[in-house]
């Protein structure tokens, strides 16, 4: 173990190197907590806020859905679907695992 | 500030269905840290303090046999910018924690993944308060992660293709899913969500990396804000 000219070699490098992943980590998961502090309740915000959980939602799936594929889209559209009638969500997600699953047997 | 057993086993059972997925993809991850040459230590260790799935897939590429001081930014950099969605999660859910004392939300908060957010947030939205749901839900999920690390780190190569099964939508599955309960009628969700998912799609087109989840995110809120009830 050295550190010379900068450069950290072997196991105290790559302690450092997992620190500084789960520092920088930590601090995102920590700190939009501490900003809201700072930010005032309007109703506004309130809005704002009541429709961030669904847009991160859409904003992560839609893109990887298309990414994914035909079997994953369709895996997608069934665990929604049957969410919406069954109101389950472990049946949900299996319905759409079989079915990209199945999707993905027959060459999609 | 509310805090039960009953929450904390409440918020277990529904982190269930996602741990097959979570447990597939953390195989992976052992798997391929193996192939780049990190110890076991090393291995565990990521997982149980960084605790980010696709940071430390990620990572992986970026891995150094020496690192100096610009690639360990460059790391934390590319680290953060991979995690900027939890930000998001994190104020999404401030105003459900804000009366917790800080040391409690701090130590919760080490916790805070994806599902465990969504889980949260869903059982907030139905109006839900027991602080120990989102808890019980982030302490399953951590302990399913460091669990399946060493396995996948010494016998990955071993299991059959997940992609065959579709373990790897596990998670994007439940993630559809948990649209249905955060729906809140037409006018309240459709502008924010058709916003955040065009912006998503736009962003991932033209940015490279995962900066299409907070510039879609960012844009659907800010719809959100802009677009008033019916008075």
């Amino acid at each position: 173990v050295s550190a010379t000219e900068g450069l950290l070699t072997g196991a105290l490098g790559t302690f450092l190197a997992i620190a500084a992943m789960a520092a920088a980590t930590y601090g995102c998961r920590v700190s939009g907590v501490v900003l809201m502090r700072y930010v005032r309740l309007t109703p506004a915000v309130k809005r704002g806020l009541a429709a961030l959980p669904g847009a991160i939602v859409v904003a992560t799936i839609v893109p990887l859905a298309l990414r994914s594929g035909p079997a994953a889209i369709a895996g997608l559209l069934t665990g929604l679907v049957v969410m919406s009638f069954v109101r389950t969500e472990i049946v949900a997600l299996v319905a759409g695992l079989a079915v990209a699953a199945g999707a993905r047997a027959v060459g999609f | 500030v509310t805090f039960t057993r009953e929450g904390l086993l409440h918020g277990a059972r529904l982190a269930l269905p996602v741990i097959p997925g979570l447990v597939a993809y953390c195989v992976a991850f052992g798997t391929a840290a193996a192939h780049k040459g990190l110890s076991s230590g090393e291995t565990l260790a990521m997982s149980a303090i960084v605790y980010a799935g696709a940071a430390q897939m990620l990572s992986l590429e970026l891995w150094q046999q020496v690192w100096s001081p610009g690639t360990l930014a460059t790391l934390a950099l590319v680290t953060a910018t991979v995690n900027a969605r939890m930000i998001l999660m994190g104020a999404s859910i401030q105003p459900w924690i804000r009366q917790a004392p800080t040391p409690f939300n701090a130590v919760n908060l080490f916790f805070l993944t994806d599902a465990s957010w969504l889980i949260g947030a869903r059982y907030h939205a139905e109006g839900g308060r027991d602080l120990a749901v989102l808890f019980g839900a982030g302490i399953v999920i951590w302990v399913s992660w460091v669990s399946a690390t060493l396995p996948g780190y010494f016998a990955g190569a071993l299991l059959p293709d997940t992609r065959l099964l579709a373990l790897d939508l596990i998670l994007p599955i439940f993630f559809a899913t948990m649209l249905v309960p955060l729906w809140r009628g037409v006018r309240a969700a459709a502008p924010p969500w058709g916003v955040a998912g065009v912006v998503a799609l736009a962003t991932q087109a033209l940015v490279p990396g995962y900066a299409f989840i907070v510039a879609g995110a960012l844009s659907g809120a800010i719809t959100g804000a802009l677009v008033r009830e019916r008075d």
